[in-house]
């Protein structure tokens, strides 16, 4: 009984859970070393790596990795640089600092698709939108985010929504900052920038991993925004690896090379994966 | 057959042997101390017994019914923790009533009995209250009065004083001595404190690497133990103890022949201070507290530090030279391999 | 300079970032009370009278109630799914402990960091083949497993800060694994089990990768209904405020009280 209960217990989890994992897996690749068109079932042919040389070959790839790393380096940078900012300013108290974290932390819970219309409609439209009217108060005149720098909005899109993650993280890491250390550093005669530089940088350098590594992993199937507002265009000029996926899948309906693509992800994002296991499993016991 | 029978106990954690083949008898209505150093494994025989830890060799009998394979809920063991761990949603009434709760007895009989235990423990008017809305000493009698009202085969408990603030100790001491006499349940009480020990046991187990090195009541182990270890134990301060080799003089003292590599145990009110003379032991006076009641003097004797106790008051001076002699119903020889001739 | 006017700066700096970054989203709640003209207006209008007709226009619309519907019950039976699967097996790591206990944890969390574009593909043919495209049914089945993980964690996290000791007493008081669960673990962990849901909630009503590509006309949550309005005119925006308003309400209010739930479980304890 004793032994019998416990992994009763656990048999749900572990199996859907195997199953979700295993199934996609073994199904992607698969799909990536056969010919498989949707529009054509049944029509599986052995193609080894042709996939996968179509994928990489396809002139969309190249632009779609390096857009992808863009779009991964400028969200990681913005949000640590100006989450640690803020994380900083609010950590001490000061009057209404509640009304301020819950005004904060807003844009994180916002739907994706909300966020992308938010920001093409409201904010980035060049007639109406709130930035336009604000370039022209200041006589310039309005710029056509969209259509001109397609992926820069993006970026600012999921900017915007990730920011109070960072922010939230930092925070919560700041709070655990030996107090009495600063203290003897003051006594000690160190400045401000001298503190933030050789004590609290140093203390915040494990957050600022998790939050690189998680957002990595997150950030690497942006969609929902790319669709709802630039569709991957202007050209290929916003389209990243999910998108371009999805383009691949579902509406060339070529599977075999989307699921090519799909495991490239799948790759980079284990490599991050996996220093993130370790340290979360250093941090278990 | 004794009440509580423990035979061959062994216990393991990977590669550490915590006890090693304990042998152990316990009669009906007394009050047993395990007592040690940290490690010693005295906590580990507790649950042992309680059923917290499954036992990887040996036996436990109780009462004439063998207990070593039933789960803790079976033993009809009641356990006061460390920590009292009550249960922080429940009032004082339902910690106390959960396990007769559980045994689905009569809630008229239930309530009789929670408000007779509360009677004895002061905690009428806590009933209805949490947890949360108690001293640490009021926790602890709650605690108690969990382990009362099921009026087990044996009580538990496992340093139960540990978390009381020095004034309170020693009061909740004498009140747990009073209690058990009084309800004449059998009780095993585990404790670092050798001072808990001698006031508190009709017998002591004096524990060491999982291994018991004297079993008796706390005269018992003052005036014989069994060997350096127990000697060094129990009694503040500890027993002098002094290597023959360091300080051959002092084999005067000792009625029997002692080995060259033996030890020469004497208590600290065993060590007269007499004046710098032609008899006993030359020594150096280091330190003199003064505690009111007794006073201890630390003196140097060839560089063996050495520490006396008497009543009187000393007008010595840190660097007084003085001669020391030992009183023969304090000593206590050792051999090399520490224990007792 | 001294505390005092260093204290007004901070508030005035803390104050003007926070309702800069909170700027797009107070001019979308705004907006939603507009009238599309005055939507569109140049200058942009910051007082006017209210009217709430756009809301009433957006709920008017059939798909707009079938969509919340679908987002309601895709959220609410994942998230009760996920935890009845998720429960038992916290509870078996957290009390019945074993040498592989730590991997296996280990192993659920990293299923949550395979990105879900790489099992978009194996999904969409499996949700194809067995004719399950555009069902509710799938969707429950997509958002319970990308959860379990988090749940699982989340769970686990709260069981194990029940103190040992209760849990033995309660054995000494007589308890078998049922009754010590029904009166010790379940009590104690309430809060736990409340953080989760609220959480998984969040993420079920937030999710959008699925729902857009796994569904459409019958089975489309509301993520999936904003994005159908992404127009080129700008004669529906005070409706797309309000229909946007109200998709997303519920859950920035309830994040607002699960901020430190959001930490623990997202970044599955690895930020103290």
């Amino acid at each position: 009984m004793n032994r019998v209960l416990p992994r009763l217990l656990l048999a749900p989890a572990v199996i859907t859970l195997f199953v979700w994992m295993i199934v996609p897996l073994a199904m992607t690749i698969y799909f990536s070393v056969v010919s498989y068109n949707l529009m054509q079932p049944g029509a599986h042919e052995f193609v080894g790596m042709a996939n996968i040389e179509f994928f990489v070959t396809d002139p969309d790839f190249w632009p779609a990795v390096l857009n992808t790393l863009i779009l991964l380096g400028s969200v990681i940078a913005i949000t640590v640089v100006f989450g640690i900012a803020l994380a900083l300013l609010i950590n001490d108290p000061f009057p209404g600092r509640s009304m301020v974290r819950v005004l904060l932390i807003s844009p994180f819970f916002v739907m994706p698709t909300v966020n992308a219309l938010l920001w093409k409609n409201m904010m980035m439209n060049p007639i109406y939108g709130v930035l336009a009217q604000v370039w022209q108060f200041f006589g310039q005149q309005p710029v056509d985010w969209l259509t001109y720098h397609p992926l820069f909005s993006v970026i600012v899109m999921v900017a915007w929504q990730w920011l109070p993650f960072a922010c939230l993280i930092f925070i919560t890491s700041l709070q655990s900052l030996d107090r009495e250390q600063m203290e003897a550093a003051r006594m000690d005669g160190a400045m401000a920038i001298q503190r933030f530089m050789y004590l609290v940088l140093p203390h915040l350098a494990r957050a600022i991993a998790v939050v690189v590594m998680i957002e990595m992993i997150f950030l690497m199937s942006v969609f929902a925004e790319i669709f709802t507002t630039t569709g991957g265009g202007p050209g290929n000029d916003s389209t990243n690896i999910a998108f371009l996926i999805f383009k691949q899948a579902l509406m060339n309906f070529d599977v075999g090379v989307a699921s090519a693509g799909a495991l490239f992800a799948v790759v980079l994002a284990n490599i991050a994966a996996f220093f993130l296991i370790r340290m979360i499993g250093k941090n278990l016991d | 057959m004794s009440f509580l029978q423990l035979q061959k106990l062994e216990k393991s954690f990977g590669q550490h042997r915590a006890i090693k083949s304990l042998d152990l008898s316990i009669e009906q209505g007394e009050f047993i101390v395990f007592v040690g150093p940290s490690g010693c494994g005295k906590t580990t025989l507790l649950r042992l017994i309680a059923g917290l830890e499954n036992a990887d060799g040996g036996g436990i009998q109780l009462d004439g019914k063998d207990i070593t394979k039933l789960p803790s809920a079976k033993r009809d063991l009641a356990m006061v923790f460390q920590s009292y761990a009550l249960y922080p949603h429940m009032s004082v009434f339902d910690n106390m009533s959960f396990a007769l709760k559980l045994a689905g007895v009569d809630k008229a009989v239930i309530r009789d009995k929670v408000e007779r235990a509360a009677k004895i423990l002061n905690l009428e008017s806590y009933l209805e209250r949490t947890p949360r809305a108690l001293s640490g000493g009021q926790r602890q009698r709650v605690a108690i009065g969990r382990a009362i009202v099921r009026a087990p085969k044996v009580f538990l408990f496992d340093e139960p004083l540990s978390n009381l603030d020095a004034a309170l100790r020693g009061q909740t001491r004498v009140e747990i001595h009073k209690l058990q006499r009084e309800l004449g349940v059998t009780t095993i009480y585990v404790t670092h404190d050798q001072v808990e020990a001698m006031t508190l046991a009709d017998r002591v187990v004096v524990l060491r690497d999982g291994v018991i090195e004297q079993v008796g009541t706390p005269l018992e182990l003052y005036d014989h133990p069994a060997n350096q270890f127990v000697a060094q134990f129990i009694g503040t301060p500890p027993m002098n103890m002094i290597p023959l080799q360091a300080l051959a003089s002092v084999a005067q003292f000792a009625n029997k022949t002692m080995s060259a590599e033996g030890f020469l145990g004497v208590r600290p009110e065993g060590i007269r201070i007499l004046p710098k003379g032609i008899e006993g032991v030359s020594a150096t006076v280091e330190l003199i507290e003064a505690l009111g009641a007794d006073t201890l003097i630390y003196i140097n004797a060839l560089g063996v530090s050495l520490v006396a106790r008497q009543n009187e008051r000393a007008s010595l001076v840190p660097g007084d030279a003085v001669a020391l002699e030992f009183d023969p119903r304090f000593l206590h020889v050792f051999g090399p391999n520490g224990k007792v001739i | 300079m001294n505390e005092k006017s260093l204290l007004m700066i901070r508030t005035i700096a803390a104050w003007s970032t926070a309702l800069l970054v909170f700027f797009p989203l107070g001019w979308l709640a705004l907006t939603a009370f507009k009238t599309e003209l005055q939507a569109i207006s140049v200058p942009p209008l910051v007082f006017f009278p209210p009217t709430m007709e756009n809301f009433s226009v957006v709920q008017d619309r059939s798909d707009y109630l079938l969509f919340a519907k679908n987002s309601l019950i895709t959220s609410a039976v994942s998230t009760l799914l996920g935890l009845a699967i998720a429960a038992p097996a916290a509870y078996s790591m957290t009390f019945f402990k074993t040498r592989r206990t730590r991997d296996i944890l280990m192993w659920m969390l990293s299923t949550k960091m395979m990105p879900a574009v790489g099992a978009l593909l194996p999904i969409y043919v499996l949700a194809q083949t067995a004719g399950l495209l555009d069902s509710l049914t799938v969707l429950i089945i997509v958002f319970t497993l990308s959860n379990l993980p988090i749940m699982v964690w989340m769970l686990y996290s709260c069981f194990k800060d029940i103190p040992k000791e209760i849990l033995e007493a309660a054995q000494m008081d007589g308890a078998n694994v049922w009754t010590e669960f029904r009166n010790v673990v379940l009590p104690l962990s309430i809060g736990g089990f409340a953080s989760t849901a609220l959480l998984c909630l969040v993420l079920s009503w937030n999710e959008a990768f699925w729902s857009l590509n796994l569904s459409s006309a019958k089975a489309g949550t509301l993520a999936a209904l904003i994005a159908s309005y992404s127009s080129p005119e700008g004669l529906f925006w005070a409706k797309l405020s309000a229909a946007s308003l109200m998709a997303i309400a519920p859950v920035v209010v309830f994040g607002w009280f699960s901020q430190k739930q959001l930490v623990q479980g997202l970044t599955f304890g690895a930020v103290k």
